[in-house]
């Protein structure tokens, strides 16, 4: 089981959380421009990498905010967390 | 006032009866509680803090003053608490205090209370909740939403050997019954020395 620092109330059991997928992945600009598969590529397709991943989570049994967390998808080590608006370099 | 069903009337006698040297369970079925939520650095905090007499507390913690406590649930979210029937005079001062920059609810309806008192009482909520509850980390003046097992709850530690937990009615019996079965565990453990 994880332990999950989120940023306003401190580490917490990862029962507590709930998963929200990979982190910044903007919203496009002009939704009505994109092409059907660029659309889907939008919704579906996400990354599936090996190494520091950023991820979204959210403190569902907590404070209920949403925030970042960086996780290595490799060990599965919790690098740190940072809240929304913030980039992963500030994870800590 | 209409007439209300205690949350745990039908669990009363097992929970009184669940009662051991080292910790009691009590039920407090009414609890006046009024959410709010505002900018903490907005115009709104100085006015609710000085309507109340009590600054909004920081994270995890809990601020009191005459009967009424602020604890804090979010970044920008607290939930004032007070004796049961103060909940539309509460409303109606922070109304006026927080006007147009923020929100008020009257949620006293939303959760019912469970009083866990004793010298064994943090030991009880232990055996049910994976908060750290040890000194260093909670203590008297802290609350947290947490889990206890499935069940969402607010806990608010009184004082040194009392926390109240604040629980969604439907979820009440079952959090009673993991405090109770806890309490006959330890319980068992303080005869069989």
């Amino acid at each position: 089981m994880f332990q999950i620092r989120c940023p306003y109330c401190g580490p917490r059991d990862e029962p507590e959380f709930k998963y929200g997928g990979q982190a910044h992945v903007a919203y496009p600009a002009d939704p009505e421009a994109l092409s059907d598969e660029e659309w889907a590529r939008f919704l579906f397709f996400r990354d599936n990498s090996k190494g520091r991943y950023a991820e979204r989570w959210n403190h569902a049994a907590g404070c209920r905010r949403w925030f970042n967390v960086v996780r290595d998808t490799g060990t599965h080590e919790l690098v740190g967390s940072y809240r929304v608006g913030e980039q992963p370099e500030a994870a800590r | 006032m209409a007439d209300r069903t205690a949350p745990l009337a039908a669990m009363e006698d097992r929970i009184a009866a669940a009662a051991f040297p080292g910790a009691a369970l009590a039920a407090v079925p009414f609890v006046a509680q009024v959410g709010i939520r505002l900018d903490p650095a907005g115009p709104a905090a100085a006015r609710v803090a000085e309507a109340l007499g009590l600054p909004l507390p920081e994270a995890n913690r809990v601020s009191a003053s005459g009967g009424r406590r602020a604890l804090w649930l979010g970044p920008d979210e607290w939930l004032v608490v007070a004796a049961d029937g103060e909940e539309r005079a509460l409303v109606g001062i922070l109304e006026d205090a927080i006007g147009a920059d923020g929100a008020v609810v009257d949620l006293s309806a939303n959760r019912t209370g469970l009083e866990l008192s004793g010298p064994l009482s943090r030991d009880v909520l232990a055996t049910c909740c994976s908060l750290d509850l040890h000194p260093r980390a909670f203590g008297p003046g802290r609350c947290a939403q947490t889990l206890v097992q499935k069940a969402g709850v607010l806990i608010e530690q009184r004082d040194a050997d009392t926390f109240l937990l604040l629980v969604r009615p439907s979820f009440a019996a079952y959090v009673a019954e993991w405090l109770v079965d806890g309490m006959a565990g330890l319980a068992a453990d303080l005869a069989a020395v």
